[in-house]
């Protein structure tokens, strides 16, 4: 019964293994492999030295401090904004989480091109400014692309954030208010720590899109926000060299492991901590 | 009430009806070449031809223009598959991935220099492309395919630069115009090292070929010190920033500029005084193209003095097909698209100064991307990014703080149960 019932795991499991070993694990043999030749297929190390050169390493600094922040932005947007509608009523509930799944539907790229036209000097934004005689530059800057990125993956945040509020034991916050919990100390002893696995996945949908961008900083960045995903970008379509677009896309892999990495240390004095890794 | 949704029904009938009356108007017949229709083309009819063209490179029928593709089926029957690309780089980069089977491309001249180079292209039997002899002899035994063998040139031009009167004073004359700091944060660049290190070659008065880093080093000088003043580096978004005014200065390619134009009347165009690119766009076909004969009947179809002359008035580039620059309707066309279009498109076409790009040594393509990326890298004294850092090194400490706290807090109420 036992051994049936493993050949039928198997069974079922197949293909699920054979997509994974054809468009997972074969193509990310094949992005070391490239890291390590060169275009003539011999060994080097020379994309990865390329990498250690000071403009690159700027540009994965400036990549994870502007997804760093897009994600605490995100975080401090998303939960008040899932706790929120958690407590509201159940068809309020509903056109909530209409709106924010929404945008969601639309392109990301005519999402972040019309924020572009809604933010830029001559956009709306300012057009409405100018009837009371301000103008605000804001397109073109840093802020403008950490502020795509934040309207870009909010949903990412807030969606599994809510899930798992709206599945919190009504008992558990019963239980603290009779022990003598006010409304804040609920939401931060009760509720934070119990929806930590939501915040964690939501931290990692948010920052894991965000490092990897290259539209949204394109589009938004002006001359002083290259990232790291323009660099793989161009280095496969413009410069047509795999070898080095591979050895970004290989260092920024183990960036992203080693960010979660580190998270999951802080976060793992709970149980429920590892949901990512 | 119910009366009244017909009658608003018809209303509404009547309206797209008048909006769309010009689309409904009898076809046109076109009127081929002798080169065109003196093929049979029964053999080859039901078979496809793959070809892949840069985006809006061709009549589409929009707005009532010839659909070339679709006259094209509807005179031998062979079915047109086609696909588009945004850069030369791009094409090269599918087309050694190998991910690439498509019968006819259309690269630009140093694009093509490397891929006749590096043996992508076949050979063409021109005796498939009779309409051959229409093009400009000016356009033939070129640099990248002296001998005609591989290409047959779709469209010229040169990059220009295309300001908003609006915004900038006088008339300018010079590639200085884009290091002017009094247009700071108004002025755009390509977004592609080739094209961007040309405008500071020709700033410079470097050779746009050079192979010699120092002079490619001065070039990227000039960029770091435009990249102060510059609003950003771009390529389609062109046209939206241009026809907006949120940029007041930008370098592109002449036949572009009477799109925007179109859009925004306060634009206007030039060449600078110290030279430009020049740049030949032409049809080739590819090695181990499934179906050749039928991919030279389509570059022949596309070199049919019509057919060139309904692209040439869809596209707005300049043709170097001869009969279409003689062709009257075509002037008058010219005529009313811009007061100087026929000078801007055809004028000055042989100015010593000009050049056009070659395919470049394979270790000064890596420099000319290296120094790109660290152009892409530098920030300007004003980029908002100290800002950033410091507002990340904040926030680290917090979380960091936070998290001591808690911890001190838990290991101290731990002692307390003990």
């Amino acid at each position: 019964m036992n051994k049936r019932s493993s050949l039928l795991q198997k069974f079922v499991a197949a293909p699920y293994i054979v997509w994974s070993v054809l468009f997972i694990v074969v193509p990310l043999v094949m992005v070391v492999y490239y890291t390590f030749t060169d275009s003539n297929a011999k060994f080097t190390l020379d994309n990865i030295y390329t990498l250690l050169e000071p403009d690159y390493v700027s540009i994965f600094v400036r990549s994870v401090a502007y997804s760093f922040i897009a994600t605490v932005v995100c975080l401090i947007i998303a939960f008040p904004l899932a706790y929120f509608i958690s407590q509201s009523k159940p068809t309020t509930q509903k056109t909530a989480m209409m709106l924010i799944m929404l945008p969601m539907w639309t392109n990301l790229i005519i999402r972040t091109f019309s924020l572009s036209n809604i933010i830029a000097d001559e956009g709306v934004i300012n057009s409405l400014l100018q009837s009371i005689g301000l103008q605000i530059h804001m397109i073109d800057s840093p802020f403008a692309v950490i502020l795509g990125m934040v309207y870009n993956y909010l949903p990412f945040m807030a969606l599994p954030i809510y899930t798992v509020i709206s599945k919190l034991d009504k008992n558990v916050v019963e239980a603290a208010q009779d022990l003598g919990c006010n409304k804040f100390m609920v939401i931060t002893k009760i509720i934070m720590p119990l929806s930590k696995s939501g915040i964690i996945s939501g931290i990692t949908m948010v920052f894991v899109p965000a490092i990897s961008t290259f539209y949204i900083s394109q589009k938004l960045g002006g001359t002083n926000s290259r990232l790291i995903g323009e660099e793989i970008e161009a280095a496969f379509m413009s410069s047509g060299d795999k070898n080095f677009g591979s050895a970004i896309s290989l260092v920024l892999m183990i960036l992203i492991m080693l960010s979660i990495a580190v998270m999951n240390k802080f976060s793992d004095d709970e149980e429920d901590g590892g949901m990512i890794l | 009430m119910k009366r009244f949704i017909p009658f608003v029904l018809s209303l509404l009938f009547l309206a797209t009806s008048a909006l769309c009356g010009c689309g409904e108007v009898e076809e046109m017949e076109i009127e081929y070449a002798e080169g065109t229709l003196n093929f049979d083309y029964s053999e080859l009819s039901g078979t496809e031809v793959k070809v892949y063209n840069w985006g809006n490179y061709i009549s589409d029928g929009a707005d009532g223009t010839i659909d070339v593709n679709e006259e094209f089926e509807k005179l031998t029957g062979i079915k047109v598959i086609y696909d588009n690309y945004d850069s030369n780089e791009s094409l090269y980069a599918k087309l050694a991935s190998g991910g690439a089977d498509y019968d006819v491309v259309i690269p630009s001249d140093y694009m093509i220099g490397r891929l006749i180079s590096e043996g992508y292209l076949e050979e063409i039997n021109f005796s498939n492309i009779p309409n051959y002899e229409f093009i400009d002899q000016a356009y033939k035994n070129t640099q990248y395919d002296p001998e005609n063998r591989y290409s047959v040139p779709y469209n010229v031009g040169k990059v220009g630069i295309i300001y908003n009167t609006y915004m900038v004073e006088g008339t300018p004359t010079s590639w200085s115009l884009m290091w002017d700091e009094n247009y700071k944060g108004k002025i755009l660049n390509f977004n592609n090292s080739r094209d961007a290190f040309a405008i500071a070659q020709f700033y410079n008065g470097i050779d746009i070929n050079t192979t010699d880093k120092a002079e490619l080093d001065k070039a990227f000088d000039s960029l770091v010190e435009q990249k102060q003043i510059l609003q950003s580096y771009v390529m389609d978004e062109v046209f939206n920033k241009m026809e907006s005014g949120e940029a007041a200065i930008a370098p592109y390619y002449a036949g572009d500029f009477f799109t925007m134009y179109g859009n925004n009347e306060d634009l206007a165009f030039y060449y600078p005084e110290e030279g430009t690119n020049v740049f030949i766009d032409a049809a080739c076909v590819l090695k181990g193209a499934k179906n050749k004969k039928a991919a030279e009947l389509y570059i022949n179809f596309l070199m049919d003095p019509a057919i060139a002359q309904a692209n040439a008035e869809y596209i707005y580039y300049a043709s170097p097909n001869t009969e279409v620059i003689k062709n009257e309707d075509y002037l008058a066309f010219l005529e009313e698209l811009h007061p100087d279009a026929y000078d801007i498109l055809y004028g000055d076409v042989d100015n010593p100064k000009d050049d056009s790009f070659i395919d470049l040594p394979a270790e000064t393509k890596s420099y000319m991307t290296e120094k790109w990326t660290q152009l892409g890298a530098t920030s300007t004294e004003e980029s908002g990014n100290d800002i950033v850092y410091g507002i990340c090194i904040v926030l680290l400490a917090l979380i960091m703080f936070w998290f001591a706290f808690s911890t001190v807090r838990k290991k101290t109420r731990e002692r307390m149960y003990d």
